[in-house]
C-alpha cells in the first residue's frame, strides 16, 4: 500500500517522527531512532562546546544522508530568537525544514501563538518550509496554514507530559479545516496515545520525551512505531460506528 | 585583539578569517553555523571573512532536542 507523506515534494517514509533529546547517550539516541523506523529527526541548535573539543556531535550518530534532519527553535520566547535559530539552522543543515517554535510560558511551554503566526509569515518569505508547533486550535490551525505553513503540528498535550491527546475533538476539527499535513507534537505518553492520533486521522506523530524518557527508549521507540503503523491502518480501515447495544457476531439461523 | 565567542572571551594575535579561528578551536567546518555580531556568515565566506577586535561570534550546531 503506497501511503507515504509528503510535505512540499519531500517524501517521509515513516509517520513516526522522532526527536534526539533527553537521551542517556549517543549510542542510546541512535538505537532508539533505529528501532522507531522513523526517517525523519528533530534536533536542536545549541553553542558549540569551545572548551571541550572532545565532546563527540550527535550528527556523527545520527547519519543526515539516511535521516531527514528538522531543526527546532526551541527555547525561543520572542519572535526576534525564533527567527535567528531558524536562519542559523539553515545554515548549520541542509534543508529549508525548520519545525518553528516560540514558547509563550515557562512552566506550561505552550506556543505563544502569535508569535508563532509572525514568524511563520517572515519564515515562508524567506523560502522556509515552515512546520509550526502550535495549540490544539483550529482556527489558529487555520492561519498558519495560510500564512504558508508546510504542515502544523498541534500539541496533543504539553511537552514531555505525557498526558496523551487530551482534546481528540479539536484535533478532529483541525484535520478538517486543514488543507496541510496536520502532525501531532508533544504529548504522546505511551503507544496507544500514539494510536489515538493517527486513528484520529493525523499525518504523523512527533515523539521526544515519550520515547527517550521510558525506562527502556528502546524497547518504547519499537512500541511507537508499532502504534503509529496500527493506527494509520485501522484509520484507512475504516472502524466500525460505536452503538449502545450488541449486535450478535454469531447467526441466530441453526441454533438448536 | 579580543574577541567573544560563544560568550567567553577569547585573546589572539591575530584571528584572521572565520575558518582560521574555526581551524584554531579545533572544530570542522561540517554542519556548524557561525554569526559574527549578530549577522550570519555563509560557509562560502568562511574562508575570506576576516574578524575584528571586539567582534562577537556565535558558533552553533545541532545537539540532541524534541
Amino acid at each position: 500500500m503506497d501511503d507515504k507523506l509528503i510535505i512540499k515534494g519531500i517524501e517521509f517514509q515513516s509517520r513516526l517522527w522522532v526527536g534526539t533529546g533527553k537521551y542517556k547517550d549517543f549510542e542510546e539516541t541512535k538505537k532508539a531512532i533505529e528501532a522507531s523506523g522513523s526517517d525523519v529527526v528533530t534536533v536542536a541548535v545549541r553553542r558549540v562546546n569551545i572548551i571541550d573539543r572532545k565532546s563527540e556531535n550527535l550528527l556523527d550518530y545520527v547519519d543526515p544522508k539516511k535521516y531527514k534532519i528538522l531543526p527546532n527553535t526551541a527555547g525561543c520566547y520572542t519572535v526576534e530568537d525564533a527567527l535567528r535559530y531558524a536562519r542559523l539552522a539553515r545554515e548549520a543543515g541542509i534543508s529549508d525544514l525548520i519545525k518553528l517554535e516560540v514558547i509563550g510560558d515557562e512552566k506550561t511551554l505552550f506556543p505563544d501563538t502569535w508569535g508563532l503566526l509572525k514568524a511563520t509569515e517572515i519564515l515562508v518569505k524567506e523560502g522556509f518550509i515552515v512546520l509550526p508547533y502550535t495549540n490544539d486550535d483550529p482556527i489558529m490551525a487555520k492561519r498558519l496554514e495560510d500564512a504558508g505553513a508546510a504542515a502544523v503540528m498541534p500539541l496533543g498535550a504539553p511537552i514531555g507530559s505525557g498526558l496523551g491527546i487530551r482534546n481528540p475533538y479539536n484535533i478532529k476539527i483541525i484535520l478538517e479545516m486543514a488543507n496541510v499535513p496536520v502532525i501531532v507534537d508533544a504529548g504522546v505518553g505511551t503507544a496507544s496515545d500514539a494510536t489515538v492520533a493517527m486513528e484520529l486521522g493525523c499525518d504523523a506523530v512527533l515523539i521526544n520525551t515519550g520515547i527517550a524518557g521510558a525506562k527502556n527508549p528502546i524497547a518504547m521507540a519499537a512500541a511507537m512505531k508499532h502504534a503509529v503503523i496500527a493506527g494509520r491502518l485501522s484509520y484507512k480501515a475504516g472502524r466500525i460506528p460505536k452503538k449502545l447495544y450488541a449486535t450478535a457476531s454469531s447467526p441466530f439461523e441453526g441454533m438448536l | 585583539m579580543r574577541l567573544t565567542v560563544n560568550g567567553e572571551p577569547f585573546e589572539t594575535r591575530d584571528a584572521g578569517t572565520i575558518a582560521e579561528l574555526l581551524r584554531k578551536l579545533g572544530i570542522g567546518p561540517g554542519s556548524v553555523a557561525v554569526e559574527v555580531n549578530l549577522s550570519i556568515v555563509k560557509k562560502a565566506d568562511h574562508s575570506t571573512f576576516r574578524l575584528n577586535d571586539g567582534d562577537k561570534i556565535e558558533i552553533v550546531n545541532f545537539v540532541g532536542g524534541g
